[in-house]
């Protein structure tokens, strides 16, 4: 893993994951968390998913 | 509208399912996760450094899934805005799912931008140059901003659908443009990365198994979150609906009183 670490310009390659990472996982959680919300308040046979 | 009314409930709130979630997309999300982890192991680790760029070669694998899942995205957006549009029904299922894929297609344009801004700075010596195939890119993820936008204005859902499929179906045929900016103009971007010119695989075997499971890993990402993101918009259009016929019912009860 640390390997990792002596890339060259290992900078700018992990910032490159880390930023795409980042926003796919904070839009994530914003779908994710805004869909226990809304759930809660309709009723399960408004869901045309279950 | 700032506040989402409940509907009146005939299910008790505690036995309602908690989230969006189903087999398909918990099956969906696994294998994502899983070909995440595969993607930063190959990209990161077991594939090799480029002859001449090196270690920065390694970008390519998060740069080239993410612009394809955009386009991906945005072909999908005008395929659901055509569906609403041309429809017998103009079923507003399609329009989520139109906005649902623009909405993560930019998400992932934005990403394509600024990992190719860092394999700029390391590949050219700059983050930015207005060359045709960036300057054009650029262009499509304002466009696809502008089309949030054109979503986000008020009116009935059937308005909001026929006016923002209008726009979908004209800013993708900017897709091509940007696919083929550099043939068409003298650019600083390479080339295609995985064919060259003869339309032969150019690249080293372990490379190319590296991007091929960063475009798998991406495009799970994106089917798994689309389905949740259109469940979401259906919720948000429902209650929205509520709110509304809410305020027309407070809104005959008041004029009965005054009569």
């Amino acid at each position: 893993m640390l390997g990792i670490l002596a890339l060259q310009d290992a900078g700018f390659i992990l910032g490159g994951y880390a930023i795409t990472f980042a926003a796919i996982g904070t839009y994530t959680w914003r779908v994710m968390s805004n869909g226990r919300k809304l759930a809660e308040q309709i009723d399960d046979s408004d869901k045309y998913w279950t | 509208m700032t506040t989402t009314p409940t509907i009146p409930a005939e299910q008790p709130a505690a036995t309602r399912r908690a989230g969006t979630g189903t087999t398909a997309t918990r099956v969906l999300g696994i294998a994502m996760v899983v070909t995440m982890g595969w993607l930063v192991a190959f990209g990161l680790g077991f594939s090799p450094a480029d002859r001449d760029q090196e270690d920065a070669v390694r970008i390519l694998y998060v740069h080239v899934p993410t612009a394809w899942v955009a386009y991906l995205a945005f072909i999908v957006t005008a395929v659901g805005s055509a569906m609403y549009l041309f429809g017998k029904k103009h079923s507003l299922g399609f329009d989520r799912f139109a906005g649902a894929s623009a909405e993560i297609g930019v998400v992932f344009m934005a990403l394509t931008l600024v990992s190719g801004m860092l394999w700029g700075k390391l590949t050219w010596g700059v983050y930015w140059q207005w060359d045709a195939r960036l300057t054009t890119t650029a262009l499509l993820f304002v466009s696809y901003i502008g089309y949030l936008a054109v979503r986000g204005l008020g009116g009935s859902h059937q308005q909001r659908a026929k006016r923002s499929a209008v726009v979908g179906l004209l800013v993708v045929l900017e897709i091509p443009l940007v696919h083929f900016s550099v043939k068409m103009w003298r650019s600083l971007h390479q080339d295609a990365s995985v064919l060259d010119s003869e339309g032969d695989v150019s690249m080293d075997g372990l490379m190319l198994f590296s991007l091929f499971v960063g475009v798998v890993a991406f495009t799970l990402w994106y089917a798994w979150i689309l389905l949740h993101r259109t469940r979401v918009m259906a919720m948000e259009d429902m209650l929205d609906d509520h709110g509304l016929d809410r305020a027309l019912d407070a809104r005959r009860a008041e004029a009965e009183e005054q009569s």
